[in-house]
């Protein structure tokens, strides 16, 4: 199948990625925040949908926007944030935070300039077509182990998180 | 929002364990505008997130004076004021009354007129129960119910329209029996919708009995025990669900009750879906008492001697009947005029509302509503 | 130009494989529009065929029968005055019906008509579908808060935790189903023929997968097909917030629904998001379970006769419906004021007849086949939800939540093991006896 546009949509979604980023922490709404967040989310789905890994673009709409954005906006509708927005924003390290922002952007000028010499020569090109069997064959595979350790991590979270909640054992 | 926390603060409610996430305590008002309290009742509740903590009802929205006008009309004149009360029931309102006053008087209505007004109190339960079961499903999320119901209801009030010109308010009794004579095929009316309405029960009782969704919603819900009820006062079928086998017409019979061969039907639990299963075999009871009546009425006068001009004696009295929501009770106190000193109606609704705080503590907030469902509680009762 | 257009119906894909624009933009215009009317339909046929069962009549005087009601309830919404709750996010509060009609329409993309009548095919069409759908509960949560309200905003929390509990259900007897697309031998009740196949996660490979392995998934491996599914149409039911699963939005209940202060025709907007929710997780079930746009027995009964008496179902359809209306249309009183009713009545059977002669003729007939089971399939799934609603009474809240995690979610898993062990049990029997 012939993509379509592919540089049209590529600005379009970076850009929309962009403004989402900008958009979260510009707000001082913590909902609109939240919000802008979805929509960067949205935004790197389609990115990953153009990178060839439509696996990843539905899991990441599914998990990340569907899921997690929305315990986001759970947590921040819940806890009162009147009293958060009336508290004084603070910026005292702005220094350093100044001097990691120019090295992340040193090192995005680096990456862009040394463009695709920097990639190994054979690089693998995943076909489109059995990125889920792919994907599969690796997680269950080769890193199956892995994949259980971050199982049972969430379930520590997740039982963390009932004790912690409810009032009587 | 005014503060209403000074309502409840004899309720003495303790603090609940304060976490992190403490939950707010809120204190929200069903307000006397609300699709299911049954009439104009006002529930301010105290809820912990989801439970309720203690509620307040706040009644007095009908109220009409009821029992201040009995002292200003002549004990005649009165007698349509009390089918305005429970107007669900307005027959054993009726009847309690007369009754009342015939033992005043110390008449006693005729054999015939015994079982006209049997034969039509009987029916009146069966719209009762009818009208509190559409209600109740309503009120948990069952809709088809409340339209087969009203239904089937409808026969019984042609059948009350025939009979004395009213559906609701039908003032069929008079002091000392019966003014109107049973019209030209009542007994084949009554015999066709008793046949006529018993396949319909089994019909509503095999929407809801067995329901999972039903017993998931009303076993275990606002229970509430035997002693608890005899303490506050609580009668009718709550009080028969909680387990206590107490029947007003077979306690303490009036009319010719003894004549009928008919169970009292009782739960274990005192739980919302036993009240249901009680009131779905009491309507089935008063189709049998019906039964038994309708073949069996005697020729005879429907109405006593009683003087035009009534002076009771001086003297007080208290009768109580069984009206399909409890106990209903009238307290006549006469000086020997034509209008009575003092008429106290004691209504069933009145007393059994009292048992909502005590049912509902600890359950959620839904269930508030199906507990005010299954008191069946007429706000023309309670406010007079 | 014209050959640009033309090409397509040449080529054996979906506009969205074939990358055909044109075609695409009709597709889409055609599946949206469809779906619109369908969902102007079910309000009709939920207010008529609710009063039925509730032994009234419903609308029956606004157009015959009620058939205009919709209309009239369109034009009421739309010419209402527009209300912001006063402080509300002006925003979010608009945004928020957008949402959860943008996710409903968007699964839409992917839902196969037929082998090639899809607006396109994503191979990872069913995980696009409940992706998509999970977004709407965003659109929820925004509504309740943007109304600035506390009762919306509990209702908005409370309808959104339901609707994320019973999608984690969801999703495992989808997986149960997706199981069996690789479980490619076939046989009774799929039974039999030991090759695994390539699973797929493709709506169109689903579907035909249940035709090449001559099962429909409800049937294969019974009854683990019939309980996933019985799983999923349970929790499609909680998923879009309808009875007996509506507790958030009920009227005689104390939250009052996340809709509470949207008036007109945003209002509007969130029922149509939540009849196209409706329709979208319908067609999941009939392409996962139900065979999508096969006819009943296409391996079966196949051949000529078979495929002739079969293709003749669309129109009897049609003209039995246009049957009806002529029957109604007799029964209309004789009063001059049912004149103009009695017309349009008519003239609705005929142009229904007209339709069902049209499908009777062979070119059409060949075509529609698929639209019509598909579509078939579906509305017998609405009448279901028609019917749940008037008959059950409304679960509490947390009652609700338990059915989700304890009862659901357990027979969930239980079901995508089982299933997984009896589809390569073959495999496991062949490594016991060969050692290999």
């Amino acid at each position: 199948m012939q993509p379509v546009a592919t540089t049209f949509f590529f600005y379009l979604l970076a850009g929309l990625a962009l403004l989402g980023g900008v958009l979260v922490i510009t707000r001082k709404n913590a909902v609109h925040s939240a919000l802008a967040l979805i929509l960067t989310l949205l935004a790197l789905a389609g990115l990953y949908l153009m990178l060839y890994a439509p696996f990843v673009a539905g899991v990441q709409i599914i998990l990340y926007a569907g899921g997690i954005m929305v315990l986001f906006l759970f947590v921040i509708m819940l806890v009162s944030i009147e009293k958060a927005q009336r508290e004084e924003q603070f910026n005292r390290q702005w220094v350093v935070g100044l001097l990691a922002a120019v090295a992340l952007g040193a090192l995005f000028v680096f990456v862009y300039v040394k463009g695709s010499a920097l990639f190994p020569e054979r690089m693998m090109l995943p076909p489109e077509s059995s990125n889920t069997q792919e994907i599969a064959t690796y997680l269950y595979g080769d890193y199956l182990f892995a994949f259980e350790i971050a199982s049972l991590l969430l379930l520590v979270a997740i039982i963390g998180a009932v004790v912690m909640a409810k009032k009587r054992i | 929002m005014p503060d209403a926390t000074k309502y409840l603060s004899h309720l003495e409610l303790g603090q609940p364990d304060k976490t992190f996430l403490d939950s707010n305590e809120l204190i929200i008002n069903m307000g006397p505008q609300h699709p299911a309290t049954h009439g104009v009742l006002r529930v301010i509740l105290k809820l912990d997130g989801e439970k309720v903590l203690g509620t307040e009802c706040v009644i007095g929205y009908l109220h009409r004076g009821v029992e201040k006008i009995a002292e200003n009309r002549t004990y005649t004149m009165f007698n349509p004021y009390v089918d305005r009360m429970d107007y669900v029931a307005a027959v054993s309102n009726g009847l309690g009354y007369c009754q009342a006053v015939e033992k005043l008087l110390n008449v006693e209505a005729p054999p015939r007129a015994n079982y006209i007004r049997v034969i039509l109190t009987e029916l009146n339960r069966l719209a009762s129960h009818m009208l509190w079961l559409g209600t109740h499903a309503l009120d948990i999320g069952a809709m088809t119910p409340l339209f087969y119901t009203f239904r089937d209801r409808e026969e019984i009030l042609k059948i009350f329209e025939k009979y004395c010109g009213a559906r609701l308010t039908t003032h069929a009794f008079r002091i000392g029996g019966c003014l109107y004579e049973t019209y030209e095929g009542f007994e084949k009316d009554v015999e066709s919708f008793v046949r006529f309405v018993r396949p319909k029960i089994d019909e509503y009782e095999g929407l809801l009995t067995t329901n999972r969704i039903w017993l998931e919603r009303t076993k275990g819900v606002g229970v509430i025990s035997g002693g608890d009820c005899i303490a506050l006062g609580v009668t009718g079928p709550v009080l028969r669900a909680s387990g206590v086998k107490w029947d007003i017409r077979k306690a303490q019979p009036y009319a010719n009750y003894p004549e009928f061969d008919f169970e009292i039907p009782t739960g274990q639990n005192g739980d919302t879906y036993d009240r249901y299963i009680v009131r779905m075999r009491e309507m089935r009871q008063s189709l049998r008492i019906v039964e038994q009546a309708v073949n069996k009425i005697p020729e005879g006068p429907i109405m006593a001697k009683v003087p035009k001009i009534m002076k009771p004696p001086v003297g007080e009295i208290y009768h109580s009947i069984e009206a399909p929501k409890g106990e209903l009770g009238y307290f006549i106190v006469s000086d020997g005029s034509t209008q009575p000193y003092r008429v106290r109606v004691r209504p069933p609704s009145f007393v059994n509302l009292q048992a909502l705080d005590l049912m509902v503590r600890g359950q959620l907030v839904a269930d508030v509503i199906a507990v005010i469902g299954t008191l069946d509680i007429v706000l023309g009762e309670v406010d007079r | 130009m014209l050959d640009y257009i033309t090409s397509y119906l040449r080529m054996d894909a979906t506009p969205g494989q074939a990358g055909n624009i044109f075609w695409i933009v009709v597709y889409i215009f055609v599946v949206f529009g469809g779906v619109s009317l369908a969902v102007v339909a079910m309000n009709w046929l939920e207010r008529k065929a609710l009063a039925h069962f509730q032994v009234r009549l419903g609308p029956m005087r606004v157009g015959p029968h009620g058939l205009l009601q919709p209309i009239a309830d369109a034009i009421k919404l739309f010419i209402k005055e527009d209300i912001i709750p006063a402080q509300a996010d002006k925003f979010v509060f608009w945004l928020a019906p957008l949402i959860i009609l943008c996710a409903a329409f968007t699964t839409l993309i992917v839902v196969p008509f037929g082998p090639t009548h899809a607006i396109t095919d994503v191979n990872i069409g069913i995980l696009f579908m409940l992706g998509v759908s999970s977004l709407s509960v965003l659109g929820i949560v925004m509504a309740g808060w943007a109304s600035n309200s506390h009762y919306p905003l509990i209702g908005a929390l409370r309808s959104s935790a339901q609707m994320v509990s019973y999608e984690v259900a969801m999703g495992m007897a989808v997986v149960s189903a997706i199981l069996m697309t690789s479980l490619s031998g076939f046989g009774a009740f799929g039974i039999g023929g030991a090759e695994p196949g390539t699973g797929t996660l493709s709506m169109i490979g689903i579907v035909q997968a249940q035709q090449a392995q001559h099962v429909w998934f409800i049937f294969k491996f019974f009854p683990l097909g019939f309980v996933a599914l019985a799983i999923f149409a349970v929790a499609m039911v909680a998923e879009t917030n309808r009875a007996p699963f509506d507790l958030p939005e009920a009227e005689s209940e104390l939250t009052a629904g996340f809709h509470t202060e949207y008036s007109g025709l945003r209002w509007s907007l969130f029922m149509l998001g939540e009849y196209t929710a409706m329709i979208a997780v319908s067609s999941i079930a009939v392409t996962l379970w139900l065979g999508g746009w096969l006819r009943p027995f296409p391996n079966g009964l196949s051949g000529e006769t078979w495929d002739l008496i079969f293709s003749l179902f669309p129109g009897l359809t049609f003209l039995f419906l246009a049957a009806a209306c002529f029957y109604s249309t007799a029964r209309m009183p004789k009063h001059p004021y049912f004149r103009i009713q009695t017309m349009g009545l008519g003239a609705f059977g005929a142009v229904l007849g007209l339709i069902g002669i049209v499908l009777f003729v062979p070119a059409v007939r060949d075509r529609i086949q698929d639209i019509y089971w598909f579509v078939a399939k579906v509305a017998v799934f609405m009448y279901l939800y028609i019917w749940y609603r008037a008959t059950f009474p409304r679960y509490r809240f947390d009652q609700l939540m338990k059915v989700g995690w304890k009862v659901l979610l357990p027979m969930g898993i239980g079901v995508l093991i089982v299933t997984a062990a009896v589809g390569i049990s073959p495999e496991m029997l062949a490594l016991l006896r060969h050692g290999h």
